[in-house]
């Protein structure tokens, strides 16, 4: 019996605000992109990811890139670096875009928010050195970029998440999905986002990172309220069918290969109105109109196996596409997948086979996301 | 004190005369974290020592089951097809994966008693 994550604990591993309290709290720590990160708390798994689901849960998230963009035309420039209309992003109105490079392929993907005279815009933790470079390089020299290291960031997520933050800030229950607004927890000023990567009802709250944990320990005294950990994440973002970066799609993958062409602005599509200056739109935009040779789906099976990332997807015995995330979706009961495949065969209910360790089990190609997300959209 | 045997692999197993039971430890369902999906061998099969006879896997990971002791599967224990969260909640009980007979002499060089499993478990 060996377990094949590696849970080992290296000393040069950066820590979050939170760590003494997740330490408190009974945490199992893994290395994550730099961090050592929560990825369960005593109850396990599955308990974690199924109270998100029907209750709430606090993630603390504070390893990835808070970043402030300051400038005259920061909007206009920033619009240059995306393929989403920014320009028409009402001020404390958030939109989930990916950085592109020349290539069209997706460098990362991105929260950009339009917040009284700065762009504010969160990025994953594996990739801050390296959108921070590309952004500094493409932008105009007349912005101000910042990383905001001094800042936390924790996500309170599941349908009870707005009555636990409600309490101290009753007017959070206003806030729609992909609303931002500054709200006080007492003396604590946090900067809110009705936003999250589980597809529940959920907020994001960014805060100083000195007033993080006990802010969280606050919060905590609610007993809805449970700590989660980064592998109860992962699962109810799958379940969902939301991509993680570096995984399910990378520098080589395009947005519509991704399956995310619904980040792109209209008014680039037909008849465009607007020249679009985002790296790669001649690629992009001849592939949404012509179509890409392969494209990202959800897979379902009717066995219990899980099938993993990297495993390969047959049609008629034939190698025709690969997964890049699977396990088993604790929500949906069964084992759930992402992968690629040639576009001609992405159509739901396509049948495929794949091979774990010599036996064939049968997969059918399923919409995403495999359990009904519960975005606020009043 | 329990008349089980442990390898360093977190398997245990029970050997009864010249059949076994095995099982993965307390310490292993712990780690794997919540058990959905267990993969056994097929009864008939043999096995040498070491050899790697099946899986249990969590939300989050893989693990791989290792043959504790030669020999030919004589039963598996099915309802783990349906429960396999019994590799959780009883993993020396009710959630047992096999059971085998043994190739004649068993060689249990490399078994662990339970206090020694223990004290091994104590420096991982």
């Amino acid at each position: 019996m060996t377990d094949k994550l590696d849970g080992s604990q290296s000393t040069t591993l950066r820590q979050t605000p939170l760590h003494a309290l997740h330490q408190e709290l009974g945490a199992k720590f893994a290395p994550f992109a730099g961090f050592s990160m929560p990825i369960e708390y005593g109850n396990g798994l599955k308990h974690e990811h199924l109270h998100v689901r029907e209750a709430a849960g606090l993630f603390d998230v504070s390893h990835m890139g808070q970043i402030a963009i300051r400038g005259p035309r920061v909007i206009e420039d920033i619009e240059g670096l995306v393929p989403s209309d920014i320009t028409a992003l009402k001020p404390f109105r958030q939109r989930y875009s990916v950085l592109t490079n020349e290539r069209g392929g997706i460098i990362d993907d991105v929260m950009v928010t339009h917040l009284p005279e700065q762009m504010f815009v969160v990025v994953n933790a594996a990739n801050i050195t390296q959108d921070l470079t590309h952004i500094t390089e493409r932008l105009a020299p007349n912005n101000s970029i910042e990383l905001l290291e001094d800042r936390a960031l924790l996500a309170i997520q599941g349908p009870s998440a707005a009555a636990c933050l409600a309490k101290w800030a009753p007017d959070i229950a206003k806030l729609e999905f992909l609303q931002a607004g500054y709200f006080h927890f007492g003396d604590v000023e946090c900067l809110v986002h009705r936003c999250g990567y589980t597809g529940c009802d959920g907020f994001e709250l960014s805060l100083g990172a000195n007033e993080a944990a006990s802010f969280a320990s606050m919060l905590l005294e609610d007993e809805t309220l449970e700590p989660i950990g980064l592998g109860a994440r992962d699962s109810l973002r799958l379940e969902a069918g939301l991509c993680l970066a570096g995984v399910d799609f990378d520098a080589a993958t395009t947005p519509v290969e991704a399956a995310l062409e619904w980040v792109i602005a209209r008014k680039y599509r037909s008849e465009p109105q607007t020249a679009p200056r985002f790296p790669g739109a001649e690629q992009i935009l001849k592939q949404l109109s012509d179509g890409a040779e392969r494209r990202r789906i959800g897979l379902t099976s009717t066995g219990r196996a899980p099938v993993r990332a990297g495993t390969s997807l047959l049609y008629d015995g034939r190698e025709v596409g690969h997964v890049t995330s699977g396990s088993f979706g604790p929500s949906f009961g069964g084992p759930v997948a992402m992968g690629y495949t040639d576009t001609k065969l992405a159509a739901l209910g396509t049948k495929m086979t794949v091979e774990i360790r010599g036996r064939v089990h049968e997969l059918q190609v399923t919409k995403l996301p495999f359990v009904a997300t519960t975005y606020y959209k009043p | 004190m329990s008349a089980l045997q442990y390898t360093t692999e977190h398997e245990w197993l029970l050997i009864e005369g010249s059949n076994a039971t095995v099982g993965i430890s307390d310490y292993a369902q712990e780690q794997l974290g919540d058990v959905v999906y267990v993969e056994l061998p097929e009864i008939g099969q043999s096995f040498g020592q070491g050899d790697n006879v099946g899986v249990v896997e969590s939300v989050k990971a893989v693990g791989e089951i290792y043959m504790p002791i030669a020999g030919t599967i004589e039963a598996i224990n099915s309802r783990l097809e349906d429960e396999p969260e019994l590799v959780n909640s009883e993993p020396t009980a009710a959630g047992w994966l096999f059971k085998v007979t043994l190739d004649g002499q068993a060689d249990l060089d490399g078994l662990m008693d339970e206090s020694a499993y223990l004290e091994f478990i104590a420096t991982l």
